[in-house]
């Protein structure tokens, strides 16, 4: 290079008191500033966003993980009630439907609930201290299916129609299928509701982004005559929204599991009681699993991925509209 | 490098605000653009910059008609032209260094491949010891110095200036006039857009461009 050009003695007397903020070589600044966007809102917007669909996704998950457990009873138990019938001994009927059962492919184990056992039944309907002599108290066959196997319970029922009076099969299925399509209908609705989340913060994404690119318009401005391409501004500000959303998908995420863990903590003390593990029995016990966990995290990252990529959608198309 | 060809331009349904506008920039010449103010200087500027597109007529910057160029194009036209803002436009959250090193930093280049050629220019500018200092605290001419560096980081082909005396006090104002014919010695073609007539005095030799009443005329 040439020579260099004098130094002005009076930019000295120009300076004016030197609070010098120094930064070292090396540390390159954002080139949008982080102050300049509206941060902490954002952050708090993406963290309750994170929350609520980490609360949808944990519900979803246990809800599944319910349905899931009842499709899975229906192929294991069943049940055949034999009812008395005038001039044919109770007994010899009742033996007859195990048979038939025990014959059946598929079926592992065949449970006869005696007389008392029956009878003992229906004690919650209607008390102790009867006589049940007189009542034609219906006889009950549990069966339970082997492990991997189907049962044909349509041969099972034809056979025991033709052969045993009185016996009817009740496989459960059309109860358990309805319980199983609710369950569906519900993780259904929760993945619309993360849909909504999602369009929710990436709107509010999209309107942080346009705020701070008129806040920082003339730092655009100026990157243009330096020779910055749209692609490498949006780029900067796509820096800045990812690291708002990878906070506030932390935050939100954290308060998700942390609410989880409550929960599950607070349900097996409750589940110590009657009326606990009687939910628990047919919804399963409240915990939402590795999966909830991964799932809950999984939503973290893919808000700020969506915080990230809205924030550079907004930024081209911003760009593309000035020129 | 730069031709116009009876380039106009009107703001919107107003008057025209340049007509018939032709000259060329050669490179290597060194230019002073001058004229009244509200003349429309700085727009002219602002043409050959590519921030404002003309409403008739031809531009060629570097061999491109600039009717039809796409924005990729344009990044790279504007990549051989350094600029010199009147109100310097440094970016405040920046340090000085950073600011000088930004025409770099935007075409993707590694902070440490550069670095050492922004510490020279800055020394060269007389900014070597307050290149870690945001521009808050430097002074006006301080300022000045490092929105040049800032252009001339490139080594463009191009170099345009508005007004870069116009902050600063008369023997200042001489020692950046040097500073830029210093340039144009080593290969850049300089357009300072200025009203200071002393200062285009002192460079006599200088082609200068008149604007008045919207219409360009050439003394050679």
């Amino acid at each position: 290079m040439t020579q260099p050009p004098e130094r002005d003695d009076q930019d000295a007397a120009d300076r004016e008191a030197p609070v010098v903020r120094e930064r070292p070589l090396g540390r390159n600044q954002p080139l949008v500033p982080a102050a300049s966007i509206a941060g902490r809102a954002l952050v708090t917007v993406i963290a309750i966003m994170t929350f609520l669909a980490g609360l949808t996704a944990g519900a979803a998950q246990l809800v599944a993980d319910a349905s899931a457990g009842w499709r899975a009873s229906v192929a294991r138990e069943a049940t055949i009630q034999v009812r008395p019938v005038p001039g044919r001994p109770i007994d010899q009927e009742v033996a007859r439907a195990a048979a038939i059962a025990r014959a059946t492919a598929g079926i592992a184990e065949v449970r006869v609930f005696t007389k008392e056992e029956s009878e003992r039944l229906l004690e919650p309907w209607l008390g102790t201290g009867l006589n049940f002599e007189e009542l034609p108290v219906p006889r009950i066959l549990v069966l339970r299916a082997a492990p991997g196997g189907r049962p044909d319970f349509a041969s099972l029922r034809k056979a025991l129609t033709g052969e045993v009076r009185g016996a009817t099969l009740d496989d459960h299925r059309v109860w358990v299928e309805r319980l199983a399509t609710m369950a569906n209908t519900i993780v259904a609705l929760a993945i619309g509701v993360l849909v909504l989340v999602l369009s929710a913060t990436a709107l509010a994404v999209a309107f942080a982004t346009r705020g701070a690119m008129a806040g920082n318009r003339e730092i655009v401005e100026v990157l243009h005559f330096v020779g910055a391409s749209d692609s490498f501004i949006a780029g900067e500000f796509q820096r800045q929204f990812l690291r708002l959303g990878l906070r506030g998908g932390a935050v939100g995420g954290a308060a998700a599991l942390v609410f989880f863990a409550i929960a599950s903590m607070a349900a097996s003390a409750w589940v110590a009681t009657p009326g606990g593990s009687q939910i628990e029995a047919l919804f399963g016990g409240f915990s939402v699993g590795v999966w909830g966990f991964i799932s809950v995290a999984l939503i973290a990252v893919l808000v700020a991925l969506v915080t990230a990529v809205v924030s550079r959608i907004t930024v081209r198309r911003t760009l593309g509209g000035l020129s | 490098m730069v031709r116009f060809e009876n380039v106009g331009l009107r703001y919107g349904m107003g008057p025209e605000v340049l007509r018939d506008v032709s000259f060329s920039i050669e490179p290597q010449s060194f230019q002073f653009l001058t004229g009244p103010s509200g003349a429309g200087k700085t727009t002219l500027l602002r043409l050959i910059l590519l921030s404002l597109r003309p409403t008739r007529g031809l531009i060629d910057l570097f061999g491109h008609d600039v009717a039809g160029i796409g924005k990729d194009t344009l990044t790279t036209l504007r990549r051989r032209m350094g600029v010199v803002f009147q109100d310097f436009r440094l970016l405040e959250h920046l340090t000085t260094y950073e600011n000088v090193a930004l025409p770099l930093r935007v075409q993707g280049r590694d902070e440490s491949s550069y670095r050492a050629e922004v510490v020279e220019l800055l020394r060269w500018v007389g900014l070597g010891e307050r290149m870690h200092v945001l521009p808050p605290v430097l002074s006006g001419g301080e300022k000045q110095r490092a929105a040049i560096a800032r252009a001339l980081i490139v080594q463009p082909d191009l170099l345009l200036a508005d007004e870069p005396t116009g902050n600063v006090d008369p023997s200042l104002g001489r020692r950046l006039l040097r500073l830029f014919v210093e340039l144009n010695k080593s290969g850049t073609a300089i357009v300072i857009a200025t009203h200071d007539l002393a200062l285009m005095d002192q460079f006599g030799g200088a082609r200068r461009l008149v604007l008045g009443d919207g219409r360009l005329h050439i003394y050679d």
